[in-house]
């Protein structure tokens, strides 16, 4: 049995799906932040 | 200017002050009576997590994206394969870290229900609710590894042994969690019904590490163990041991990314309730514009 597809499945598992995650947070992160820093644009000096 | 005495910068009328809208992520007032709460309470005062993380956060996915790089090109590319099961073993490189990473990940849920439960601290509420997801798609990504891994060397896709049961346990437990937090209209019942559902399933974490030496299964046994010496080869357990980092490294900051962005959200509905309240209460109105969104906001 060819193993190579099952490896290479894996891989591309174990990178896409904590890039996927990664990329969701800071997203996130950065749309809350300039959500925040529209309404109060204090809050972004007082988190540093 | 009113100076605040929780967050120390100067906060200006019509502004509403954080100390008057952040109720609902501020500590409790009473200090805690259990030995060390002190300590837990200095952390979990959002203003300082939230510059605490801010200086963490790029040196955990820098580490996290480095370590893991290294790692799994080392196990892809470089790595010997395995004298028995050859090229296949190097799904092992994400296979095991993800595996790991899902159960330390468990801890720290588990860690975070029990300091909500004890300290009742909506901050500790707010990191169970953002590991959960993270740990789901860990234990995810190790059971869709493991089965990618099975096919070649098993033949089977699945088997019904005593590691990859437990394993899939963990998963459900995670998403029983996730579920169980958005299940109720009252948040703060969500959260705690999740704390008690996540302090219950920390039982099946010793059932997974030691399923292999309690029943004979088909999963391989345990290669690594804190007090015997590693019945890997080095030059396979260096990758392993670095993805393993990087990966554990990755959690740490998407947990933590997750989890200031949760902070920030609940500031920002704070502020925007605060605002709508002080602008009905002097009948201006409280028209809002948000730079970028395009919206405003009606005190009604």
């Amino acid at each position: 049995m060819n193993v190579l597809p099952f490896v290479a499945l894996a891989y591309a598992a174990g990178v896409l799906v904590p890039a996927a995650f990664a990329l969701a947070a800071w997203a996130r992160l950065r749309r809350a932040e300039r959500r925040l820093a529209a309404i109060d644009p204090r809050a972004r000096r007082r988190e540093r | 200017m009113v100076e605040s005495p929780r967050h120390g910068f100067k906060s200006q009328r019509p502004w509403p002050k954080l100390s008057a809208v952040e109720p609902a992520i501020a500590p409790p007032a009473t200090a805690p009576s259990v030995r060390g709460g002190r300590k837990v309470h200095l952390f979990a005062n959002p203003g300082r997590f939230l510059r605490f993380s801010g200086r963490l956060l790029p040196w955990l996915a820098a580490g996290g994206i480095v370590l893991s790089a290294v790692g799994l090109f080392w196990g892809a590319f470089i790595a010997p394969p395995d004298w028995q099961q050859g090229e296949a073993a190097r799904i092992m490189y994400v296979h095991v870290p993800s595996a790991w990473v899902a159960l330390w990940g468990y801890c720290a849920l588990a860690a975070a229900s029990a300091a909500s439960l004890v300290w009742r601290h909506p901050l500790a509420d707010l990191a169970a609710a953002e590991i959960g997801p993270v740990g789901a798609a860990a234990a995810g990504l190790c059971l869709a590894s493991g089965s990618l891994w099975g096919k070649p060397m098993w033949g089977a896709w699945w088997v019904w042994d005593a590691r990859l049961t437990s394993m899939l346990v963990l998963f459900f437990l995670y998403l029983g969690h996730i579920a169980l937090v958005r299940a109720f209209d009252e948040p703060a019942r969500g959260h705690r019904a999740g704390a008690i559902l996540a302090l219950i399933g920390i039982v099946d974490l010793p059932i997974i590490h030691f399923s292999v030496v309690w029943w004979n299964t088909l999963h391989q046994g345990n290669s690594l163990g804190l007090f015997s010496a590693p019945t890997i080869y080095i030059s396979m357990l260096w990758p392993l041991l670095i993805t393993a980092l990087g990966y554990s490294l990755g959690f740490a900051a998407i947990v933590l990314a997750r989890l200031r962005a949760a902070i920030l959200e609940r500031r920002l509905a704070s502020l925007l309730t605060a605002r709508a309240v002080d602008g009905g209460k002097s009948g201006q109105g409280a028209a809002i514009p948000i730079a970028g969104m395009g919206a405003g906001m009606g005190a009604g």
